[in-house]
């Protein structure tokens, strides 16, 4: 035991004065979540709309006035039938119209509720998204005012149409799938690079011709990592919470332990590597083409899973990050609780226990 | 106690790195392997340490068995790679440390082993071994393999890279291991340090060529060798390796080391021959054979 | 005679912050020496070696190489100086014909030169059945002597050879250094930096450098009867232990 303290301390010395380990270990969660979140924003100013009003009543010009008095929006264009939202998006520069139903008024009176549509160009899937729910927030407001001295409330149903990329994005999106990119990153490459580095070094010789066990030298190596990449998904989860206002929906506590098995899955990974790369360059070539890659072109963090030719749809299901991702945006975005997910959990538990059974398998004790 | 190597033989894809090696070393011996990059030594030993498999022979490290028994050997060795294998982001201390605790051991407890080395690095403890030089990684590497008090202790070339002084200070510290009863087995590629072990064996191309104590490896050199300087040195090389008689013509620094073909050689007859072909300040005198002659003859 | 001198340094200085790194060193080397250049690790040798190849700038002194200033002229100085490390020398990934191209062409030479020397350098060194294989396949001692022709290709004035024999086996070591008696004897001159002794027995003359300075230059020969000693490591020990 003593022994497994000191190679721990060892790695942490080694972690601690490697600015760019510490770099990629804590600047790059930052920074990447920083940069999506800025990127993909949910700030939105003066956007162009247009209104087809097929009622024209007092209720929807005093609808039409609170959103043209919204600084979020400005009213560009009054357009009179149907045929005309097509040529409008064309044009590009309203992004959404309000489609207003006939009698608007008066269903809201007699049946206590109407309908508006907001068709969205969602080429810019974040712009479209926030539009609707600025939109939706101003239909909200407006509704509850109507309804504070009334028994039966009324109720202004917003129909929602996203046109050119009806797949939508939610904004939060980026979020598990930056999570996964640094725990994978953190995980499978910086250990692998440790391993190797060891080899370079010559010092695993010394380590071999050593009474320490390689599942002591490998707990060792891995150890400081789990540590490190919990620590670097708190962080993840705070700068998500705080700076963009995300809500976790579902068991933090569930998350954490998703968080545990995939972050092992990827140190399985990383050990695997190192045991096939001699050098420190090999392992991040291969951490970085082999496991970064396909993780932001497959899993579907940035395109749609269901959107691949189908030889891609069957080649994302062995990548880890996935499972995890999809995993992660149960929890975090719809709030569903381990029954919804235990599928998904099963394969990564199952992937995770192959990969640490093959690294231990392929971890040798000689140097052939 | 020391090591016993019978019939190793080991061949990678197409090179054949070790062929049928032979040899033991006695208890608290210090045994030179002697040979150029290339010649096996480092796969000799790696084998030793269990780092690798030999595709033929056995061989013993202090007593255990080096397939069957490696977890003893990993227990009761010391070994020092190539290049001195230190973290070069931890201090001198936490090197040792380090070392020390995954030998399970502690520098006090060995300290008496080491202390000679250690405080001559001592001062600069707090010191990145990356920062160090090359004569003091060296010390600090050796203090890493000693740490845990083995019985063998293998080193390979500890003394490539360093400048005179440290190698020098270096092989005075081996004697006092030796005195440790520490069985020693170093490899080197420079011959004058052959001199300073107690048996030799001379390996190139993955043979050894001769094993025997260095003096003996000398006297059993089979020619008398004589220094043969002109003032120019490359007309002197090409007269000698054109001489009818010759043996063998070595430039060996200042002088040409030249052996002759006839047993009833007469230097004057050398002289005569250079001065026909127009070399001046001649100067031809017998000289004892060194360990990189006797080399460079079995080697021929 | 001046001309013969091939370098000429005087009080040649380099400071790295308050470190002197290379401390007012002095000496000449003549047209077809062979000189040594020694010291330990850290003495300052690889510094100063910087300077006379024109990769560094001199903090202060006068150095002039193959008749060009070090300060004003080190692109000049580059032309005209071969250069081999033992740390890099060859591409091992390339032929050793390609190999010879591609220092051949680095250096000017034009594509007749180039085929001519090849040529020449392959049959010299007795390696036409390996002409058109990979470098890295061939054993060490070949590879530093192919080395040492590349480093000539341009018939420079002066070769710098930085540790160039380490490691390879005594006979191989042997032939590299007749070579290097046949580049000096046609007037090459070979400027050798090393730390290890036996080394220097085979220069002209040796400078030993301790902490940044020139504590010794003479002979092997004449160097050994002045500090007593049986050989170029013990002149080293005596001096660097004082």
């Amino acid at each position: 035991m003593k022994r497994f303290r000191g190679f721990i301390q060892k790695e942490f010395y080694h972690i601690f004065r490697d600015k760019r380990s510490l770099f990629i270990l804590f600047g790059m969660p930052i920074a990447q979540i920083l940069l999506f979140g800025f990127a993909i924003t949910n700030e939105i100013n003066n956007v162009d709309i247009a209104i087809l009003d097929h009622s024209k009543d007092a209720t929807t010009e005093e609808i039409i006035n609170k959103i043209g008095a919204s600084k979020y929006f400005s009213i560009q264009q009054i357009i009179e039938k149907e045929a005309d939202i097509e040529t409008i998006f064309k044009k590009g520069k309203v992004k959404a119209v309000l489609t207003f139903e006939k009698d608007f008024s008066k269903n809201l009176i007699k049946e206590h509720k109407a309908t508006v549509q907001i068709i969205a160009d969602a080429t810019d899937p974040n712009t479209a998204n926030t539009i609707s729910n600025f939109v939706n927030a101003i239909l909200q407001k407006y509704q509850n005012e109507l309804n504070k001295e009334v028994t039966i409330a009324y109720q202004i149903v917003p129909e929602t149409r996203m046109v050119y990329n009806p797949e939508l994005k939610s904004v939060y999106m980026f979020v598990p799938g930056v999570m996964t990119i640094i725990l994978m990153l953190v995980s499978a490459m910086m250990t692998s690079i440790s391993i190797t580095r060891e080899k370079e070094l010559g010092t695993m010789e010394i380590l071999l011709v050593s009474p320490i066990k390689p599942f002591q030298v490998i707990l060792g190596k891995v150890f400081p990592y789990i540590f490190l990449s919990i620590i670097n998904a708190i962080v993840i989860v705070l700068l998500s919470l705080f700076i963009f206002d995300m809500q976790v929906q579902g068991s933090l506590f569930l998350l954490g332990l998703e968080s545990v098995l995939f972050i092992v899955s990827s140190l399985a990974l990383g050990i695997l590597i190192s045991t096939i790369s001699a050098s420190q360059q090999t392992a991040m070539m291969i951490s970085l083409m082999g496991l970064m890659l396909p993780v932001i072109l497959l899993s579907g963090f940035i395109f749609p899973i269901s959107s691949m030719p189908l030889p891609l749809q069957i080649i994302s299901n062995i990548i880890p990050a996935k499972w995890f991702i999809i995993i992660l945006k149960g929890i975090m975005l719809k709030g569903v609780g381990i029954q919804f997910i235990w599928k998904e959990t099963l394969i990564l538990f199952g992937m995770t226990v192959f990969f640490i059974g093959l690294s231990i398998k392929k971890y040798k004790i000689r140097l052939e | 106690m020391g090591i016993t190597v019978r019939n190793i033989s080991k061949t990678y894809k197409n090179v054949k790195a070790l062929q049928d090696i032979s040899f033991a070393v006695k208890p608290a011996e210090i045994f030179g392997l002697i040979g150029p990059d290339g010649a096996g030594k480092t796969t000799l030993f790696r084998i030793l340490t269990t780092l690798l498999f030999a595709d033929e022979g056995k061989a013993t490290v202090a007593g255990y068995d080096v397939v069957t028994a490696y977890k003893d050997i990993r227990k009761s060795v010391g070994y020092m790679p190539g290049k001195f294998s230190l973290y070069h982001d931890l201090t001198v201390e936490e090197n040792l440390n380090f070392f020390a605790t995954i030998f399970g051991t502690t520098i006090e407890e060995n300290y008496e082993l080491i202390e000679d080395i250690y405080v001559q690095i001592a001062p600069f403890k707090n010191r990145r071994a990356g920062k160090l030089s090359g004569g003091m990684k060296q010390k600090l590497a050796l203090c890493c393999a000693l740490i845990h008090k083995p019985k063998v202790l293998f080193l390979d070339e500890p003394t490539t890279g360093v400048d005179p002084v440290s190698r020098k200070e270096f092989w005075e510290m081996l004697k006092r291991l030796q005195e440790k009863e520490i069985t020693i087995l170093v490899s080197t590629p420079y011959m004058d340090e052959a001199a300073l072990c107690d048996r030799i064996a001379l390996i190139q191309a993955g043979k050894i060529l001769q094993i025997d104590t260095p003096e003996a490896i000398v006297r059993h050199y089979p020619k008398q060798i004589y220094n043969v300087g002109a003032s120019n040195m490359y007309a002197l090389i090409n007269s000698l390796k054109a001489y009818e008689h010759k043996h063998s013509v070595y430039p060996f620094g200042e002088f040409v080391h030249y052996t002759d073909r006839r047993s009833n050689f007469n230097p004057e007859d050398l002289r005569r021959y250079l001065e026909s072909q127009d070399l001046r300040q001649l100067a031809i005198e017998a000289t004892a054979a060194t360990i990189e002659d006797t080399f460079m003859e079995l080697a021929k | 005679m001046e001309h013969n001198k091939v370098i000429q340094v005087t009080h040649l200085t380099k400071t790295f912050g308050d470190f002197t790194a290379v401390n007012a060193i002095s000496f000449e080397v003549e047209k077809g020496e062979i000189f040594g250049f020694l010291g330990a690790n850290g003495a300052g040798k690889t510094t100063a070696m910087k300077m006379l190849i024109g990769i560094s700038t001199p903090t202060s002194g006068k150095a002039r190489v193959a008749g060009f200033d070090v300060f004003t002229h080190a692109e000049d100085i580059k032309r005209n100086i071969g250069y081999m490390s033992q740390k890099f020398a060859l591409y091992d990934d390339l032929t050793v014909k390609e190999n010879i191209t591609f220092f051949g062409g680095i250096y000017g030479l034009s594509r007749k030169q180039i085929r001519e020397k090849s040529a020449l350098l392959i049959d010299e060194l007795g390696l036409e059945k390996v002409a058109h294989s990979l470098v890295g396949a061939l054993p060490l001692g070949w590879k530093q002597k192919l080395s040492f022709s590349v480093s000539l290709i341009h018939d420079p004035k002066i070769v710098f050879l930085d540790e160039p024999t380490g490691g390879v086996d005594p006979i191989a070591r042997r032939q590299f250094w007749e070579m290097i008696y046949k580049a000096a004897n046609r007037g090459t001159t070979v400027f050798v930096t090393t730390h290890y002794m036996d080394e220097a027995e085979y220069c002209d003359r040796v400078s030993i450098m301790v902490n940044g300075r020139i504590e010794a230059l003479d002979t092997p020969k004449k160097l050994k009867e002045q500090f007593k000693a049986a050989n170029m490591n013990d002149v080293f020990l005596k001096l660097a232990r004082g």
